[in-house]
């Protein structure tokens, strides 16, 4: 029965997610009907299908991740019996990477579909398994049959991905019988894609390759409460909201002149660290989709209101889905307020390329002791700066972060940068 | 900051100084400076050019979904520039298009399956330019008004203007898109034409977008304006009216053959679709302003006005069995193009090969015999 496989509708993709089927088995179809709406890393594509008949199989379920070339659904033509498949349509000029060692080019199969990455997929049989010469070798130091793999991808070369998993598989310990739960509700799983896994491959990037240090300081903000609402009053405000958030932001870019190093970044492949000439703020915002740090380009320059109007416009354009991707570039330095969660604080980890970040814990009212040594209730904070140590020392690091909370405690201070 | 960066409201819109001839609700308008007449027949024979056009280009975004393409650019909603001035053409007439005007092809004769070799990466071409008077489709923006130009200065040179025989005398037309009027070959191309008077029309198809910069970011007074400062005629004409872009256009051609010099032409229509395959115009545009180009259909209003001009359901479906037919066509043409040879790559460069050239040619022969089951 003839298959269709995941095209590339994107110049270059290499997956796609599978979002909504539109046709269930049994459906008659006719050429150009809509199958299914699949989500790229660019946009949520229909396609339609190439071929008329009964859709005799879905081969991906709904949130399943697919990669270009493998088959999706197959479709029973009134002329099968004829072999009225096209060939394999896809990775007609562009299409996924050909992983494979040497020159060699793969032969388009014939008429024969492509092989099916099934349970029980038909390289497991084969007596030399596909895979580069490194692969083999690591394989052979880990005692693995790279015959008794089934390869991830389609093309049935077994990747040194693959080698991983089955060492990872193996080495597993049985999983323990546990007596049954009654009452509780199944775990559930959710594909990991989009945001979720960007903001994943991110944090690990950073995690791993930035040696990060935080400190912390807890300051008496009860002055910048008081310029809010100051500011509130003021006509310049009169079309745009301004929040801690825009406070906490000047009070960075102005701390930045001071000690430039918390947004220089670390350029390895050159030797060289970059002091870039302006603040790239990133303005950490949850959205529906999850994490998104859009960026106010040249923040060190804005006046207040213009700051203040640029991150409103950012974090709703952030939360309405439609931030574009050259809104989440050029950023030098990250603001993440944790304290609209109502925590105190949390140890920030750095986007990858920035050299510092700063967490803004909740604003509360707390018992401080004040300079003739009362307790008196004021408006508490607390900030917490991550730096990279390869590029900011303790001493930069600290100063920075005594700047930020000087300025909060006393904005007047800001006339001195 | 309060400094006017976007034009005055209106400034841009379609509606303004728009030589419109077949209103959006089917009804026949008419304009003194573009005089036309048409009969029945006619208006079907372009009714289903439109429909035709439309489906070389919705079979051919399909298969791209099928993954039989690699790219295409849709046209949808621009027909009615594209059959409009294309069926102002004559024989003789030579254009200069870009990768969108299918329906431009279309008009010349040019089986549409032939297009569906660059996109599926078979063809470097796919026909001969000179047989059918229109050339390769350009990928660089506005590269190919400096073709028409320089063409056109040819035509002069060759004496091929102004003798008053239709046979005889020949123009140019460049198709260009709103972004293109950015560029400095643009610029170029129109200070050549005009200081030459040379026989060319340049036909903007202003579909409102440069992929996803809007056409404020282009221009802050409608683009036809722009030919009064290198010194030549400018027409705004409604892109989705087939009558209008038809009657605009052989007035322009005609001048131009004449030896008036050149024209440019913005016909205002709006890309429905994505830039191409690859694009997600959700991103950068309102769905509400899409339904109001929607209403504003260049075929919608060939058919009402056919409709109440007596045309009947058995004219309808007999185009609609056409275009399924044409869309067959393609899906079949499509299928059976023949795979480039990589060796190929090395035929048309040189007369005489060079040692270091046949060197790699010989190794790439030998590289294709390594393939499994070469079937060559």
């Amino acid at each position: 029965m003839p298959e269709f496989c995941l095209p590339d509708v994107g110049e270059g993709l290499t997956e796609a997610d599978i979002v909504t089927w539109r046709v269930a088995e049994g459906d008659e179809v006719r050429v150009n009907d809509v199958l299914v709406d699949i989500e790229t890393a660019k946009s949520i594509v229909e396609l339609p299908s190439p071929l008329a008949g009964t859709v005799g199989a879905l081969l991906a379920a709904e949130g399943d991740t697919v990669r270009v070339g493998a088959p999706i659904v197959r479709i029973e033509t009134a002329d099968t019996a004829e072999e009225a498949a096209p060939r394999t349509a896809v990775l007609v000029g562009y299409g996924p990477r050909d992983e494979k060692a040497g020159g060699r080019r793969r032969r388009r199969a014939g008429r024969v579909a492509e092989p099916v990455p099934s349970a029980e997929p038909e390289h497991t049989a084969s007596v030399v398994a596909l895979a580069k010469p490194p692969v083999r070798k690591f394989a052979k130091d880990h005692g693995v049959d790279l015959r008794a793999i089934s390869p991830a991808d389609p093309s049935g070369i077994v990747t040194r991905t693959d080698v991983e998993n089955e060492l990872r598989r193996t080495a597993a310990p049985a999983p323990a019988e546990r007596p049954a739960v009654v009452g509780v509700a199944e775990e559930r799983r959710v594909p990991i894609a989009g945001v979720r896994k960007h903001t994943a491959e991110a944090m690990v990037e950073s995690a791993f390759t930035a040696p990060h240090v935080t400190e912390w300081i807890t300051v008496d903000v009860s002055a910048t409460m008081e310029l809010l609402d100051q500011l509130r009053a003021d006509r310049a405000f009169a079309d745009v909201k301004v929040t801690a958030t825009v406070l906490v932001a000047k009070a960075v870019c102005l701390a930045l002149r001071r000690t430039p190093d918390l947004h220089a970044r670390w350029d390895g492949e050159a030797g060289e660290i970059v002091f870039p000439a302006h603040v790239g703020l990133g303005v950490a915002a949850a959205t529906d989709r999850g994490l998104l740090v859009p960026v106010v380009p040249q923040a060190d320059v804005l006046p207040l209101p213009e700051l203040a109007r640029e991150i409103a416009t950012l974090v709703r354009t952030a939360r309405e889905g439609s931030l574009q991707p050259e809104h989440m570039t050029g950023g030098t330095f990250t603001i993440t307020n944790v304290g609209v969660f109502g925590v105190d604080a949390g140890t920030p980890i750095l986007n990858p390329g920035q050299s510092g970040i700063l967490a803004v814990g909740s604003v509360e009212r707390r018992p401080w002791v004040d300079e003739e040594d009362r307790i008196v209730p004021r408006w508490i904070t607390t900030l917490a700066c991550s730096f990279d140590h390869r590029v900011v020392d303790g001493e930069q690091g600290s100063r920075f972060l005594a700047d930020v909370a000087s300025l909060l405690r006393d904005p007047s201070r800001a006339m001195m940068f | 900051m309060t400094l006017p960066m976007t034009p005055q409201p209106g400034a841009l819109d379609g509606e303004h100084d728009l030589v419109q001839l077949l209103a959006p609700d089917g009804t026949r308008r008419h304009d003194p400076r573009y005089p036309l007449e048409v009969d029945h027949a006619q208006l079907e024979g372009w009714y289903r050019d439109l429909v035709l056009a439309r489906r070389i280009d919705t079979e051919a975004f399909a298969l791209q979904r099928h993954g039989e393409l690699g790219l295409w650019p849709p046209a949808l909603g621009q027909e009615a520039a594209q059959i409009g001035s294309g069926r102002a053409l004559r024989d003789q007439d030579f254009v200069f298009p870009t990768y969108r005007q299918h329906g431009v092809a279309y008009c010349r004769g040019i089986d549409p399956a032939l297009l569906l070799g660059v996109f599926r990466g078979t063809e470097l071409g796919g026909w001969d330019p000179q047989e059918y008077r229109y050339a390769l489709p350009q990928i660089i923006i506005g590269a190919q008004t400096l073709h028409a130009t320089g063409y056109a200065m040819g035509l002069l040179l060759d004496g091929a203007v102004g003798h008053g025989d239709a046979e005889r005398d020949t123009a140019a037309i460049a198709y260009l898109g709103d972004g293109a009027t950015s560029q400095g070959d643009v610029a170029e191309a129109f200070v050549w034409a005009a200081s030459y008077q040379a026989p060319v029309v340049f036909f903007c198809e202003n579909n409102q977008y440069a992929i996803s910069v809007p056409l404020e970011r282009q221009t802050r007074v409608p683009i036809a304006q722009r030919a009064a400062g290198f010194g030549f005629e400018g027409v705004r004409v409604d892109g989705n009216d087939v009558l209008a872009c038809y009657a605009v256009t052989r007035a322009a051609l005609d001048a131009a053959r004449q030896g008036f010099g050149p024209t440019l032409i913005e016909a205002v229509t709006y890309r429905v679709g994505a830039h191409t395959t690859s694009d997600d115009p959700t991103r950068y545009r309102e769905d509400a302003e899409t339904e109001a180009w929607r209403a504003k259909d260049p075929i919608d209003r060939v058919r009402i006005h056919l409709q109440r001009a007596g045309s009947d359901a058995a004219f309808f479906a007999s185009v609609e069995a056409e275009a399924d037919q044409l869309g067959a066509h393609l899906r079949e043409v499509c299928g059976r193009l023949p795979e480039p040879d990589l060796v190929g790559l090395f035929d048309h460069v040189y007369t005489d090969v060079p040692e270091e050239l046949a060197r790699q040619r010989d190794d790439a022969i030998a590289w294709q015999a390594t393939d499994e089951g070469g079937d060559r």
